[in-house]
Formats: structure tokens, C-alpha cells, sequence
């Protein structure tokens, strides 16, 4: 509980101690704090020096890839926690005048960051590398405007993992739409009452973001200089109350995500699907190493029969820290990093990472280990990738998802609706938004 | 979790029924239940430090793995033996600071206890407070400020704020109050010591088992801190092993967690506490009881 309360806990002791005066220069007293930027940028002397802040494993051996050849500018990796902790402690390194000259951004915390002025637009430097990526990623750097924030790395497309080998032995269909799904679950009490044929987690807003996405919802819109926050629209109440629906008559089960519970229930085979993304072999693998080669993988069921969407449950970008005097170094670097074929094919075998460059994503081959019953692994991936579907994330997600937890916790334990806590997402963000000063549209 | 609290309710309540005619053993029960509730999350990691990744989540909760040297290897290779590198962090924040803040709290709160000068009670009732104020809603404030005259992301951004320490203070306050007798002090001024003198001979050999109490009260808590070091520390080689361990749980929504080598890594991370505590304690008892002859 710690873990996740303590985003929120920065986020909050940040605001009040910006608010409460001026003992320290935070948030925009950007004049004050430019003269002693100024003399750095002046004289860039020697090889450039920059840390960059990630949690990509291994990321320090593709690194050492770079400054042996690069012997100008010279990256010093830093591993960090990963997640929205990592989000808040960035933005409040940023804050105080200190941050990295690059750092692991996801998709949404980007808008946070681009909100407290926190990264730098790389536009003229990202030019040649555009045309690399789908329109749907490089939206997610862009926010739809001209600037750009980052350059994409990983990308989390949703798929369907689920247990063949249990599949077979009850006679389940691999379910093509959300309806099946749901009769499939049924099926599944019906045979083995211990089992399940998924789980609804309370404590993931991520997947939970995917998996409206996939029924095209659109949460935060810009419109000139207003957001337009629609975080209860209707494809996301209709998603929230099937799976409401389904917790309720016990078709599926509650249990979290990532937890021990959950663990064990995936070793012991009582859980049969789980919607995730691309990235979901290296947990299996890490987490039930014993079912390898039972799992397969199919497309997100889809809420209209032949239609392909999916949305996406992780993924991340480079950005250049708005403070740093070497920005036109990290950018070199980061789109090193990006694009070049070898940084990515040693981010894929290394860092284990899902590669958000077009041609990366169908030029991978042998399927992941835990997978090699089904050799066509990444194709299936590539042909998600395509269908998926974002949408522009606002600049307090972490709001919004603790919000999430929240709600979505209340309402299994006291069986509310799901629309509620839904209602209560949005509730909470447009107040938080509110609060901070952003215009929002009606 | 909810195993314990259903086993430990369900003993008290089977212990109610029999209780009551040896009444002795209500209190040693009651210790006992504490202890098996405190141990036995110890004694749940120890386990589980043992379980290969394959074990960990399907055998039983308490049935002892296979796979913990394999563990330890593996968290003593990971990123070339960075767990090392945490370990002798922590080692120089737990022990710099505790030796320091102890330093502090023994001087200060013999000044408080044995000296009459103007704005004691002032000072010590501002002590009282800063002991309500919680460490974790400084920890932004003291980030901004050591930000502000550069010395965030080094050593001293941790060692420093763990110095002061209000309770330690008080603690050495208390202490010098009951262990130091007026008249002794007296006694060495009328013989001609100075005060140095007076403090370094007198009174500070005296109350050397409260500044042990301090010392461990203080090694413990620096030793686990979470928050200050998290927030302070960009470069993860002046990491100590807590907010170390925390970057393999958090490892990213699309890593798995390496819950074999956390668990590994938070098991030898006690350790040392431990053994802290059994050399220590000893030395404190001595001290007790030698002290306690007039």
C-alpha cells in the first residue's frame, strides 16, 4: 500500500509546499533559476556528460554500446523504481531544479511532465525520425500538438493470453468477442468451480485505461486552450459495468494483478485467461515458469464481432529534460537509442522491451521462449499493434488512477456499480484540475 | 496475513476459556503471542528466501525451498554486485548517522538536563514538538532546501537530516536527569574540573547505556528509511539497500518483479540488525547493572 499511496503522497506534499510560499523557488519561477543555466549552456567544453534515469534492465550495457562509440557525450545510466513513483520523483527533481538530462517517460505521465514544464520539445531534432512510428504513437508524444516531448521506445499493445491447454480440455472456444467472453466464464464456473476464466484488478489502472481505449474511449481532449476531461464517456461506463456484471454473478474472479494470490492461482491453473499486453511473457515466464509452452495468444475479444481494436497497458518514451544545457546531445542520443537498428535489437534482448518503430515491430522473429509453442507470436503482435487504438493522456493520470484504485476497491468491496467509480475517476480528475488552474471545457 | 490474525484470535479465544486459574501464565501467553506475531513475518521471509522462482508462488507458504544459494548467487551477481554496493551505503548512512545523531543527542541533552540558562524550556518544548512532527512530511521540504544550496543527490543529503534527532534528544535529556547526580557534579567543580572536563569524565560515561538505546534506536531507523533517501538520491550507486530493493520491485509495468532476489536481498539486509542487537544488548545489560551500583 505504501508503494502505491506514495506517488499521490509526493504529488500532494510537492503542491502544498509550493503553495505555502516562497522558502524555495519551485514550479514556474523559471526567470530566477536562468542565470546560473546560461554560463553551463555557454561552455559545453569537454565531452558532454548525461544521466538518464530508467528502469529498463540492462539498460547500462546498450549504454556502454553508445559511449564506446560516442567518446563526446557520455551517458551515465541511473536505474530507478519504475512506475508512477518514478513519475513524481522526476517531477519533483524537476521541480527543485535538479533533474536528469534524460529520463524514462510513460506515455501517461508524459502530459504531467509537459504540464510543469518539465521536458523539452524536440521537434527540430525528431524530424527526420517521424515517418519510424504509427500515427497512434507518435500522437502519445505530441498530444496532438506540433511540439514533441519524446521519442517512443516501448509500446504495450493488448492481447488475449490464455491457457490452450485447459481451453482444450474444458472445450472453450478461444472467445472472438467481449460476449463470448462472458459466456465462456460461465462455462468455466460450471466445469471447475475452484477455477476461473479471468480476473477483474482493482489495483491496475493500466489495464483497465487499455481496455477502454479498445472500446474507444477518449478521456482528456485538447480544444484550443482548454481540456475537455470525459473520463466517464460511454465506452468506458459499458466496459466498467461488464466487468461489473461479471464480478457481481461470480463469473469471474477479484483478485489483483501481480499479487501473490494471483501468482498462485496462475501456477495452479485457476486462472485461464488474462487480457494483458505484448509484454505479458516475461512475467509469465517469471511468475509460472511451470506452465511454459501451455499458454497461447489471440486477439483482445472485440466489442462488435470482425471488428480489430486494441489498446495499449504500458509502454514508455525518451524524454530530454527541459533544464538540461546538452539538449541537442540527449537528443542524439535518444534517437540513437530509438531507431537504430542495433540499439533496438539489443532493447529487445536485453531490456526485454516491445519496440515502438514500425519496421522493429515486424522485423522480430523467434517467438519468446515461454511462447515457443506458437511461432507466430509477433506477428499476431504486429497485427494487434495495428488496431490499437490510445488516446491523449491529461496531465494529472496520477490523479485519475489513484481515483481508480479507489473507486474500483469500494466498489468490489460493497458491490456498487462500476459506473459509480467511473463517475468518481472523472469527478475527482476535473477537480484536480480545477484545483491546479487548468481551463476545462463543459 | 489474515492466517496470523485468524490463528492469533483464535488462540486468544481458546486461551480465555482455560485462563481462568493460573492467572501466572496470562501475561507469559500474551508475550508469547507477541512475539510469534512479530517473528513470524521473519520467520515467512526466511522461507521464502529459500524458494527458487519456480517455488515461490506454488508450494506451500511454509515449506522450505530449494533454491537459495542459487538466490544468493544471483543477487550477489546481479548488476555486477550493485547489492554490495547498497549494503555498504546503508552501512555508512545507518552507522555515520546514528554515531553522529547519538554525538548530538547525549551532548544537547545533557546541556538540557544539568544546566539552568535562559531559554531552556523554550528549546526543549521546541524539541517536544519537532517528536510530532513526522520525518516523512519533511522529507520534500528538506529535498527542496538541500537542492537549493546543491547538495542534493550526495551522502550528506541523507546523513544530514538524520542528525537532529528530537526524540534522541529527549531520550539523553531524561537519561542525564536520573543517572547523573547534581552532587557529583558538584563534587568535580568544587575539586577543579572544567565543564569539558566534567562532561567527557563525568557525565558522559554515565550515561552510556542511554546513548547506546539511542545509537540503535537511531541505526534501526536510518537503516530502514525509505522516503528520505528516495526522494534525495538520483544516482542509484549512493542508493542503500532499501530504495536498491525497491528499484527491483518496482521494476516497470512491463518487467516482472524479481521477487526471489527482493526477498534474498531482505533477508541478509537484516541480518546485520540482528546481529547488531545480540552485541549490543549484552553491552547494555552490563552497563545497567554496573551503573546501578552506587
Amino acid at each position: 500500500m505504501r508503494t502505491n499511496r506514495l506517488g499521490a503522497a509526493l504529488a500532494v506534499a510537492l503542491t502544498v509546499t509550493c503553495m505555502s510560499g516562497a522558502l524555495v523557488s519551485c514550479g514556474s519561477d523559471e526567470p530566477a533559476e536562468s542565470p546560473e543555466a546560461a554560463p553551463a549552456t555557454a561552455a559545453p567544453q569537454g565531452p558532454a556528460k548525461l544521466t538518464y534515469w530508467t528502469w529498463a534492465p540492462n539498460m547500462d550495457k546498450i549504454v556502454k554500446v553508445w559511449n564506446d562509440a560516442n567518446p563526446d557525450i557520455q551517458v551515465t545510466v541511473s536505474k530507478q523504481a519504475g512506475g508512477d513513483d518514478a513519475a513524481a520523483k522526476y517531477l519533483t527533481a524537476a521541480k527543485a531544479g535538479n533533474p536528469p538530462d534524460l529520463v524514462q517517460a510513460e506515455y501517461q505521465h508524459l502530459p504531467s511532465f509537459i504540464a510543469a514544464d518539465a521536458v523539452a520539445d524536440l521537434k527540430t531534432e525528431t524530424a527526420p525520425i517521424k515517418g519510424e512510428f504509427s500515427e497512434g504513437l507518435w500522437n502519445l508524444v505530441t498530444l496532438g500538438t506540433d511540439a514533441v516531448y519524446g521519442i517512443p521506445q516501448d509500446s504495450g499493445p493488448m492481447m488475449l493470453f490464455y491457457r490452450k491447454d485447459l481451453f482444450d480440455k474444458h472445450g472453450i472456444e478461444v472467445p472472438e468477442t467481449w460476449q463470448e467472453y462472458a459466456e465462456a466464464a460461465r462455462t468455466v464456473r460450471k466445469k471447475d468451480p475452484k477455477a476461473y476464466l479471468g480476473t477483474f484488478s482493482s489495483k491496475d489502472p493500466g489495464a483497465f485505461t487499455g481496455l477502454a481505449q479498445q472500446a474507444g474511449a477518449q478521456w482528456w481532449s485538447i480544444s484550443g486552450e482548454s481540456w475537455k476531461v470525459d473520463v466517464a464517456d460511454e465506452p468506458t461506463r459499458k466496459v466498467a459495468d461488464y466487468w461489473g456484471g461479471l464480478v457481481k454473478e461470480d463469473a469471474i474472479d477479484d483478485v489483483p494483478y501481480f499479487t501473490p494470490e494471483w501468482n498462485k492461482a496462475l501456477n495452479d491453473g485457476r486462472l485461464l485467461t488474462w487480457p494483458s499486453a505484448v509484454w505479458a511473457p516475461g512475467v509469465l515466464s517469471s511468475n509460472a515458469p511451470k506452465a511454459k509452452g501451455k499458454w497461447a495468444v489471440a486477439p483482445l475479444p472485440q466489442w462488435n464481432a470482425g471488428e480489430n481494436f486494441s489498446g495499449f497497458w504500458g509502454g514508455s518514451s525518451t524524454a530530454v529534460s527541459a533544464r538540461t544545457p546538452h539538449k541537442a546531445a540527449a537528443a542524439k542520443f535518444a534517437t540513437w537509442l530509438n531507431t537504430d537498428p542495433k540499439a533496438i535489437d539489443l532493447l529487445v534482448k536485453e531490456a526485454a522491451i516491445y519496440p515502438a518503430t514500425t519496421k522493429a515491430q515486424s522485423a522480430l522473429g523467434e517467438a519468446p521462449e515461454y511462447f515457443s509453442n506458437q511461432p507466430d507470436f509477433w506477428q499476431q503482435a504486429a497485427a494487434v499493434s495495428a488496431g490499437a487504438r490510445g488516446f491523449t493522456f491529461g496531465p494529472n493520470v496520477g490523479v485519475t488512477y489513484n481515483a481508480f484504485k479507489d473507486g474500483f476497491d469500494k466498489a468490489l468491496q460493497d458491490g456498487t456499480p462500476f459506473s459509480a467509480a467511473v463517475q468518481a475517476m472523472q469527478d475527482a480528475t476535473v477537480a484536480d484540475m480545477r484545483k491546479s488552474g487548468f481551463q476545462i471545457a463543459s | 496475513m489474515a492466517g496470523v490474525t485468524a490463528a492469533t484470535a483464535h488462540r486468544r479465544r481458546a486461551h480465555g476459556a482455560s485462563a481462568s486459574r493460573p492467572w501466572g501464565v496470562a501475561p507469559t501467553a500474551l508475550l508469547l503471542l507477541g512475539a510469534i506475531y512479530c517473528l513470524f513475518p521473519v520467520f515467512w521471509v526466511l522461507i521464502a528466501a529459500t524458494k527458487s522462482p519456480g517455488e515461490l508462488f506454488s508450494t506451500s507458504t511454509l515449506s522450505f525451498g530449494t533454491g537459495f544459494f542459487d538466490n544468493v548467487a544471483e543477487l550477489f551477481a546481479y548488476r555486477d554486485g550493485v547489492f554490495w554496493l547498497w549494503a555498504a551505503n546503508t552501512l555508512i548512512y545507518a552507522g555515520g548517522g546514528a554515531l553522529l545523531s547519538t554525538a548530538v543527542s547525549a551532548v544537547s541533552g545533557y546541556a538540557l538536563a544539568k544546566y539552568r540558562f535562559p531559554g531552556r524550556n523554550a528549546i526543549f518544548n521546541l524539541l517536544i514538538g519537532g517528536i510530532l512532527v513526522p520525518a516523512v512530511v519533511l522529507a520534500i521540504p528538506q529535498y527542496l532546501l538541500f537542492s537549493e544550496i546543491g547538495l542534493a543527490d550526495s551522502h550528506w543529503a541523507v546523513l544530514l537530516p538524520q542528525i537532529l534527532h528530537p526524540y534522541g534528544i529527549y531520550l539523553a535529556r531524561v537519561y542525564a536527569a536520573a543517572a547523573i547526580p547534581d552532587s557529583l557534579l558538584e563534587a568535580g567543580r568544587i575539586d577543579g574540573a572544567g565543564e569539558w572536563h566534567l562532561m567527557s569524565r563525568v557525565a558522559l560515561p554515565l550515561m552510556v547505556p542511554g546513548m547506546v538505546t539511542i545509537f540503535l534506536f537511531q541505526f534501526v531507523a536510518i537503516w530502514n528509511n525509505f522516503l528520505l533517501p528516495f526522494i534525495m538520491l538520483g544516482d542509484d550507486g549512493k542508493f542503500p539497500l532499501t530504495v536498491g530493493l525497491y528499484t527491483l520491485l518496482a521494476a516497470g509495468a512491463n518487467q516482472p518483479a524479481l521477487y526471489n532476489l527482493i526477498l534474498t536481498g531482505a533477508l541478509l539486509s537484516i541480518v546485520p540488525l540482528i546481529a547488531l542487537f545480540l552485541t549490543m544488548q549484552r553491552y547494555w545489560k552490563t552497563d545497567l547493572s554496573s551503573g546501578a551500583v552506587k
